[in-house]
């Protein structure tokens, strides 16, 4: 699963190793070892998978409880309705499959066979926004959008490996419905161990006075590189980060976007419906009027092609948070 | 009471008597509110009866007793037939069926499972066998001998995710899970839409132990029931040939069965037939 370098130009076969990274260290399969570890002294956690079970990290689980995981085949409604069932008999699922499958494909079931109940069933769903390069049929792309209108859904869209590690134990405990994002294969290191993730908390981790850089996903760790590089041109930038994009701190956004005249979104996801949406009407909802300037995906199907290349198109690099917050001053 | 009956000796003509007084009080509840699917719901009195007072495990002081056999009413509105049988079985109050389909009333026109008894929010159909088939999981992986009964519709076998809880439910063997087939052959637009024969043989196909059995008949019933309790290996379904509106002519005989709705006069005039007809029985 971990691999073969990643060749700029190139499509990458499915499986291959799309996880981003910037010359840092990474973790493989951060978020299945840590379920793995978690089935070790929780007998009620269960795993699940929909035919992609090699490419959603779950397998350490699978291997290290055969009795306690369930693939149901290509089959993303029974998935969930499975999952909804076995959270009624007192188990907590994790079921893992693609972003697209979970959202477009099982709205109806996570809906109403799990949040209308608000069951104890976790889905982790790989492929978040831009990180394959298989085009619209794979790209989950409006997926936090979705799942923010599902009343009582957590939804989580971590940075790094650290956070997913930290973030599965965290859902684990949580006793309702999730959906998280899953960056799979070898994942970038951002946060050290002692990074500390509490569902609904958003975090500052760099002050600023010139830009307040409002980000989830991996696009923190671009927000991160991006506000160095920005300080060697003088420009001083602060970073929110917000990896859960409900329930919103909106509290925290609101401080935070109040120390700066100008704010940036930086989100690995279309910008209908997202982390920008969400901090516009925060921000309109506190009475503060900030220039917002949203960066993410277009409100369009992206095309297929190779990650890096489609990443740079589309400005969810590091270069191009540099470029798009130098212009504003 | 864990069972209600020594399951090999059924008293057919109790069972009978019991399936008479679910139609009683659904006739009584539609009258109240002027409408429901009470076409669907007389059809499968005879299934619940069978069900809640000869096949199920539970304890109706307990309705979430872990050990109980699960009913799925993967058709929430055909809610007036469940709320009748837990009325009957002593897990809600007889008084409280008046309240059927009134606002604040917890006895809905389409189940949510906020009310004891109810297994799983029905009505967006295609949802009930797959959560069966996870119950039936769950169950297994604590070891309990709990069994799991899914009512599902002729209709309801066009949402496709029927089809892929089923494929699940035969690959994972799940002996302990029964699906109950009501073929009654209305949906909403009219006659079945679909053809959907032959029914028995799509069951057969994907894997499971298949019955067929005319649904309002009890011996028929309790024998199949007993039949896919003896069997082991394969997930089981029943498919139950059922007349909507079964005991009332007037309503077996129209057209517009799949969903009932007439004046509070016209509802007499039906609760009078169906004395006549069926309350000699009782």
């Amino acid at each position: 699963m971990s691999g073969a370098a990643t060749e700029a130009g190139r499509t990458l076969a499915m499986g291959q190793d799309e996880a981003v990274g910037g010359g840092r260290r990474s973790v493989e399969a951060p978020f299945g070892k840590a379920l793995a570890r978690l089935g070790q002294s929780r007998p009620d956690i269960v795993g699940l998978t929909a035919d992609l079970g090699k490419y959603t990290d779950i397998l350490p689980f699978r291997d290290a409880f055969p009795d306690r995981f369930f693939n149901v085949g290509m089959a993303e409604q029974n998935l969930v309705a499975v999952a909804a069932g076995l959270a009624r008999t007192g188990k907590v699922p994790f079921a893992t499959t693609y972003g697209v499958f979970a959202t477009r494909r099982a709205y109806d079931f996570v809906a109403i066979a799990l949040a209308h109940s608000n069951l104890d069933v976790k889905i982790v769903a790989g492929l978040p926004g831009l990180t394959t390069g298989y085009g619209g049929t794979h790209q989950a792309i409006e997926d936090l959008a979705l799942m923010r209108m599902i009343p009582g859904l957590t939804i989580i869209d971590p940075c790094d490996a650290t956070e997913i590690e930290a973030a599965t134990e965290a859902i684990a405990e949580h006793g309702g419905p999730v959906y998280m994002r899953l960056l799979r294969g070898s994942v970038p290191v951002v946060f050290e161990p002692g990074y500390i993730f509490e569902i609904g908390k958003a975090r500052c981790l760099r002050q600023g006075s010139d830009v307040g850089i409002i980000s989830t996903g991996f696009m923190t760790e671009r927000a991160l590189d991006a506000a160095d590089a920005l300080d060697k041109q003088g420009i001083s930038a602060g970073v929110l980060h917000v990896p859960t994009i409900k329930p919103f701190d909106a509290g925290a956004v609101a401080e935070f976007a109040a120390g700066f005249n100008h704010i940036v979104t930086a989100e690995n996801h279309v910008v209908v419906g997202g982390l920008a949406s969400l901090v516009v009407e925060t921000l309109f909802d506190a009475g503060i009027a900030k220039k917002v300037t949203r960066i993410g995906l277009p409100d369009r199907y992206i095309e297929c092609g190779a990650v890096p290349t489609l990443q740079a198109k589309y400005g969810l690099t590091t270069d191009a948070i540099v470029a798009t917050i130098a212009a504003l001053n | 009471m864990l069972r209600n009956s020594p399951p090999d000796s059924a008293d057919i003509g109790a069972l009978e008597r019991k399936a008479t007084r679910l139609r009683r009080h659904m006739l009584t509840m539609a009258r109240g509110q002027g409408q429901g699917y009470i076409g669907q719901g007389l059809g499968i009195a005879d299934m619940l009866a069978a069900l809640y007072f000869h096949e199920l495990r539970y304890d109706p002081h307990s309705p979430a007793w872990s050990d109980r056999d699960r009913f799925l009413l993967s058709t929430g509105h055909y809610s007036i037939a469940l709320w009748a049988a837990l009325a009957e079985a002593g897990i809600i109050p007889v008084e409280e069926l008046i309240t059927y389909g009134a606002d604040n009333s917890r006895l809905e026109m389409s189940t949510l499972d906020t009310t004891p008894g109810v297994e799983v929010i029905g009505g967006s159909l295609g949802h009930g066998l797959g959560q069966g088939v996870g119950q039936a999981l769950g169950l297994r992986v604590d070891r309990s001998d709990a069994r799991v009964f899914v009512e599902l519709s002729d209709g309801e076998m066009q949402e496709g995710s029927t089809w892929e809880a089923a494929m699940s439910a035969s690959h994972f063997r799940l002996d302990g899970l029964v699906a109950l087939v009501d073929c009654n052959g209305i949906q909403a637009d009219g006659p079945v839409v679909l053809d959907m024969e032959p029914v028995a043989d799509k069951w057969r196909a994907f894997g499971w132990q298949t019955s067929e059995i005319d649904g309002n008949d009890m011996r028929m019933m309790v024998g199949a029931l007993a039949d896919a309790r003896n069997r082991n290996g394969k997930p089981k379904a029943i498919v139950l040939r059922t007349l909507p509106g079964k005991g009332v002519p007037r309503i077996e005989t129209s057209e517009k069965s799949h969903f009932f709705r007439i004046d509070v006069a016209q509802w007499d005039g039906i609760i009078a037939e169906f004395e006549k007809t069926m309350g000699a029985a009782q």
